[in-house]
């Protein structure tokens, strides 16, 4: 083994990149053209359309609701599926295996599917608000990766860890928050992320809940887009983008993102 | 400070599976007791019992005047040491030894202080500011002793605890294990599956099989007067014999197998009651080339060295048999010869009751 990586591992790792990256020069590159419809390479330089972005109210107001569904759905998401994680690998023997799919299985329902039972069941059904519709429709949908992520750091948690704390003196509850959380503090931090980034990014499911009045950014650029061809689209895109890269910034500059490496 | 134990009556279920059967077990004040067995015996059910980890079925757990039985972990005061270590890995080494301080609500200072006068009697004062994840298994396994030590408790419980370190080690931390529990004279019950560890730290061992109680006394008895055949197996007694007396002439005692007569004194061997099993280690058949000696007629078979004898692999009309012959001598296989039992090397035994 020589220490240098193989000329081919390098090659194809930049090209994985090129891949990963030319979409996004090409939105960056969209957002700021100065015409009134997208092109690439920009003509003229103009950060006009990122005001355009805030002239719309429709924009403004998605914008909010986005982040408020990303951020509420995320906390409950959390709220349930930690315990829910928790119980699932302490008691793996006890619990019956099925139980660990049923928390997957809003992942292996297609989204679009996913989204028009909720549409049935809440809104037409037990007439939900909008916006309670659209919590419930965005929790469900990150729960599975809150289960998933969090339960494969507790899958490496030696549970004889939490035992010894009980064993000497300190009470189960207690001995949750001070010895478990902290142990996969990394897998929550990581399911939160991937939680929030999902919720921010949905279409199929939103699409489904949102209605008059309340709407999410996504569905907003959708309907943007079937009316108008200019770079605002682009310049939203660009936003979101920003907005899923101040998260991950958020976070690092906090706690340190070293974890997704593990 | 140091209690007796007294576990009752104890039965235990897994689901529908009875993994504990009626234990009875009494740990005296300040001694020392191995629960030895294969696994899925039960040992560890029982200590996990006493730890509160689990409910008995019916029966009960006395630890000096408290009745245990159906107080949560964390009120029990039990001491434990952990197979893997299982030290908090988000702390350092001394916050790991001073964490059953905290939970007792002892100050920042005098838990630091009494946390490392505890690593310093481990010898582990100098690293107590590393976290468990820079310290070697014996360290580590420091650590937990020193975290389950500090808190004095009047009952001090070992899980396999040194089964994850190599060999030399094992030897060292035992003794270690051994003279900390008798400077502190703290009531401590390990479980282990190590014959030879269990031998050699403990005051008392209780051997375990299928969810039972199978033997409990000294090493010493254990290991030269097992009260049954499982224990006799499990001790290395290769050779069971079973007789059945034929006559009886003062306290010369005729016993017969497999077509086979077999004269045994009395006086040598204890009480023979009419039908029973010798048991012996290869050590307590004699290989004798005499035509007249007293023993079971054998046909030699593999020869091989051990240093302190030479052992045959014999075939009787009693069945496949084990026994040493001297290194002066050594016979070649297909010799006819006769295994003498030597009194002081075999047990008498009742045959198993039908269980």
């Amino acid at each position: 083994m020589s220490d240098r990586p193989h000329p081919f591992l390098i090659a194809v790792a930049a090209l994985v990149y090129f891949f990963l990256m030319v979409p996004l020069v090409i939105v960056v590159g969209a957002a700021l053209s100065d015409t009134t419809y997208l092109t690439f390479p920009p003509q003229g330089l103009s950060l006009r359309w990122f005001e355009n972005i805030f002239e719309i109210s429709a924009f403004r107001r998605t914008i909010v609701t986005s982040l408020q569904i990303a951020f509420l759905g995320t906390l409950i998401a959390l709220i349930i599926g930690i315990p829910a994680a928790y119980a699932l690998n302490r008691f793996r023997v006890e619990l019956p295996k099925w139980l660990g799919t049923l928390f997957v299985l809003p992942i292996l329902v297609p989204e679009i599917v996913f989204g028009f039972a909720l549409l049935k069941s809440l809104t037409v059904g037990a007439g939900v608000p909008i916006f309670a519709a659209l919590l419930i429709g965005h929790t469900l949908l990150v729960l599975p990766y809150v289960v998933r992520v969090i339960s494969a750091s507790l899958a490496s948690f030696d549970f004889s860890i939490e035992e010894a704390a009980i064993s000497l003196g300190s009470a189960p509850l207690k001995t949750f928050f001070t010895i478990v959380m902290p142990n996969v503090r990394a897998g929550v931090i990581a399911a939160f992320i991937l939680a929030f980034i999902t919720s921010l990014n949905d279409v199929s499911v939103s699409l489904f809940l949102t209605g008059p009045g309340i709407s999410t950014l996504p569905i907003q650029i959708l309907a943007h887009v079937e009316q108008f061809f200019d770079p605002t689209v682009a310049s939203v895109s660009v936003l979101l983008m920003f907005l899923t890269v101040a998260v991950m910034a958020v976070v690092e500059r906090t706690l340190g993102l070293t974890f997704l490496a593990k | 400070m140091t209690q007796p134990l007294d576990i009752h009556a104890v039965s235990a279920h897994y689901g529908t599976t009875k993994v504990l059967e009626d234990l009875s077990l009494s740990v005296q004040a300040g001694e020392l007791v191995s629960l030895l067995g294969a696994s899925g015996c039960g040992k560890t059910t029982t200590l996990r019992l006493i730890a509160g980890f689990l409910s008995p079925t019916s029966g009960s757990i006395k630890l000096g005047g408290r009745d245990l039985t159906r107080l949560p972990t964390h009120k029990r005061d039990i001491g434990l040491v952990f197979q893997n270590y299982a030290l908090f890995p988000h702390l350092s080494v001394l916050d790991n030894v001073a964490f059953g301080l905290k939970q007792r609500g002892l100050g920042a200072s005098d838990r630091r202080k009494s946390a490392l006068a505890m690593l310093e009697r481990v010898g582990l004062a100098p690293l107590a500011e590393r976290t468990p994840g820079a310290l070697s298994g014996g360290q580590k396994q420091r650590v937990a002793l020193a975290r389950a030590l500090v808190i004095e408790p009047p009952l001090l419980m070992f899980d396999e605890p040194l089964s994850n370190l190599d060999a030399k080690l094992r030897v060292e931390m035992r003794v270690e294990i051994r003279q900390l529990q008798r400077a502190n004279g703290t009531t401590s019950v390990y479980v282990t599956h190590d014959q030879e560890e269990a031998f050699s730290i403990s005051d008392r061992v209780a051997i375990m099989n299928a969810g039972r109680l199978m033997q409990f006394d000294r090493p010493e008895v254990l290991y030269r007067q097992p009260a049954n055949t499982f224990v006799a197996s499990f001790v290395g007694f290769e050779n069971i014999i079973p007789f059945t007396v034929v006559g009886r002439e003062g306290e010369t005692v005729t016993a017969e197998t497999a077509g086979m007569r077999l004269r045994l004194s009395q006086n040598a061997f204890g009480a023979i009651p009419d039908t029973f099993l010798l048991a012996t280690r290869a050590d307590g058949l004699m290989v004798s080339t005499d035509p007249a000696a007293e023993g079971i007629p054998a046909q030699l078979g593999l020869r091989t060295y051990l240093g302190r004898a030479y052992q045959y692999q014999c075939e009787t009309a009693a069945g496949h048999l084990v026994a040493n012959g001297s290194l002066t001598a050594p016979l070649d296989p297909g010799t006819g010869v006769k295994l003498v039992p030597v009194p002081e090397q075999c047990s008498i035994l009742m045959p198993d009751e039908a269980r």
